[in-house]
């Protein structure tokens, strides 16, 4: 193994630590990127490649660091983008027909961020389809394979993102989190995953799915990676009129390895054998103990909400995905059906033709919960539980700082598992649909494995106090190596 | 309310301009009862006097100051359209014509 090659196997700070030193040039690690890329390119988690743009802006980040001026510790990193985040001149098929020969006319705030701090944008992320999906199996890329198990699920929607990182192609990925779909594939690949705050990301050219849910947030290898990605991507964005005017605190001074007298409230409801992997509860359970041995302690908290978050979230998501999704015409973009008859035919045929099952069965029930005669019944309720839900954390956090459950009640499934059980699939997000309703930040962090599979930990904090959870992720990985096990089956 | 006729999807699929055919109604009209019947429970939850959450964060309307700024230029914007000219869309005619 080359240098480079070494440096891109490790994480962001690895990377960062050889470039720095002028063990490699960005453009090297870029190109290594690019060719592991390419070698593992039958596990469907990149879906297109930037390769010539990529090797100019590395050769100018070369120079950069050369030179002693880089930008930040994102210079000359190769980064991925979930195809749901627009860049300029680039496709954004959201893994749907219907956006197939889409070229971005205009850049997400976050690229503009990423490519201002001097971050190389090499490609694109498979997911499922418009963010619909815990599998990365609703694509017309295909399935992601698991690096971990090639025929298991990555997780989703993000599935993409998570397995790129899982596989060592880049140190850091973007992917979008509606109701778990950056931590459940974080855990299911072994990854780490954060979800910030509703409204500390911008969503200027996140293609929405559910606008009050919608969050963009980074995966890496560790969470120092992860707070430093944020650190570039967050911060109030007037362009998108949900971000949050509060300025961005500094991560990486967060992270001090130190949780003394920090307290960790695990919610009672979240901590019983029922529906949950016990192999999975214990990997979480000595992650916890492994904090308490560092000086934190544990309270017991109450979520009562908690088996009203699913049904509260399937009608939110829902409705509103069945409004963003309206856009999807084939008059301004996207595909158009052929020989149409009338406008009428158009719509119906351009979408009918478009939209794959899982978005079909979406829009469908967000438009009946929607519609006259039910509003009140379906959404107008979910909307109260909402605040319940909401109030639930408000309370908890009056007594701890932080929140610890297990992400997935499971390890990764096997593909097609679950294909054709809508509901089993939602029932499975238990653990993550409550952070993206209450609108707070959550991380999922390996804890271990399980059967071989890893299992990830999830932290959620109070409303904008990222710089917590990501203190106390960092703090438990300081004491662990469960980020730095590999996928066995990914040379 | 619970159980979805197939003629309930139907109209849904209608109102969000889907066309489904004869056994993509009947799939859907199933998981949709399925989704539904799980959906349910949220009526034993008594939210008297509740407010409804409508976003993830607080926050009042911004407003910026009223300045003018560059719009995307409509040359771009229409380059993907499936059918264009100029820089309009283009879409079958809607008003049949007069003799």
């Amino acid at each position: 193994m080359g240098q480079a090659e070494s440096l891109l196997a490790g994480g962001l700070a690895e990377i960062r630590e050889g470039l720095d030193r002028g063990d490699a040039t960005s453009s090297e690690i870029v190109e290594a990127s690019l060719a592991r890329i390419e070698k593992t390119a039958a596990l469907t988690v990149v879906v297109s490649t930037r390769a010539e743009s990529a090797l100019a802006e590395a050769e100018s980040a070369s120079k950069r660091i050369a030179a002693g001026q880089a930008l930040s510790p994102l210079d000359g990193i190769p980064v991925l983008l979930k195809d749901n985040i627009v860049h300029a001149g680039e496709p954004a098929t959201c893994s749907s027909r219907i956006l197939e020969n889409f070229v971005s006319p205009y850049d997400s705030t976050v690229v503009e961020r990423l490519q201002a701090a001097g971050a190389i944008l090499v490609g694109r992320a498979n997911m499922d389809e418009f963010a619909m999906g815990s599998s990365t199996e609703n694509s017309i890329h295909g399935p992601s394979h698991n690096p971990w198990k090639l025929d298991h699920a990555c997780g989703g929607s993000s599935g993409g993102s998570a397995g790129a990182v899982a596989a060592g192609l880049v140190p850091i990925a973007l992917g979008s989190d509606t109701g778990g779909s950056i931590r459940q594939p974080a855990s299911f690949c072994g990854v780490v995953g954060v979800k910030p705050t509703y409204g500390r990301v911008s969503r200027w050219g996140l293609v929405a799915f559910a606008s009050s849910l919608d969050q963009i947030g980074p995966l890496g290898r560790r969470v120092s990676d992860c707070a430093a990605a944020l650190q570039v991507i967050g911060g109030h964005d007037p362009r998108d009129s949900t971000s949050v005017p509060e300025p961005l605190p500094s991560l990486v001074n967060a992270l001090t390895g130190n949780v003394e007298g920090l307290t960790i409230g695990l919610p009672e409801e979240y901590f019983v054998e029922e529906g949950v992997d016990p192999a999975v509860l214990a990997r979480v359970r000595e992650a916890i103990a492994e904090l308490e041995a560092a000086g934190a302690k544990t309270v017991p908290v109450s979520l009562p909400n908690s088996p009203n978050t699913i049904a509260t979230y399937y009608v939110i998501a829902t409705a509103e995905a069945s409004s963003n999704l309206a856009r999807f015409d084939g008059v301004r973009y996207g595909r158009r059906a052929d020989k149409v008859k009338d406008l009428e035919d158009l719509y119906m045929r351009s979408r009918s033709e478009g939209f794959g099952a899982e978005v079909k069965r979406r829009i469908l029930l967000g438009t009946y919960v929607l519609s006259a005669g039910y509003y009140d019944a379906y959404y107008g309720q979910a909307q109260r539980v909402r605040t319940l839900i909401r109030r639930d954390f408000e309370h908890a956090f009056e007594t701890c700082d932080v929140i610890a459950t297990p992400t997935m009640p499971e390890t990764a499934f096997a593909l097609g598992a679950k294909a054709d059980d809508p509901l089993s699939m939602y029932l499975s997000d238990i653990y993550t649909v409550s952070a993206n309703l209450a609108g707070l930040p959550a991380l999922s962090m390996p804890c271990g494995l399980a059967d071989g599979m890893p299992v990830g930990l999830q932290l959620i904090g109070k409303s904008l106090d990222e710089a917590t959870i990501l203190r106390v992720g960092d703090a438990l990985e300081r004491r662990t190596d469960h980020h730095a096990a590999r996928p066995p089956e990914i040379a | 309310m619970s159980g979805i006729a197939p003629k309930d999807v139907a109209h849904a699929a209608g109102l969000a301009r889907l066309a489904l055919s004869d056994e993509e109604q009947l799939a859907m009209a199933k998981d949709l009862e399925g989704i539904l019947g799980h959906v349910e429970s949220l009526n034993a939850v008594d939210t008297e006097g509740v407010p409804p959450t409508l976003h993830g964060f607080e926050l009042s309307t911004p407003l910026r100051p009223d300045i003018p700024v560059e719009p995307m230029d409509p040359a771009l914007a229409v380059l993907n359209a499936p059918a264009s000219q100029g820089t309009a869309f283009l879409v079958p005619k809607v008003l049949e014509e007069e003799d």
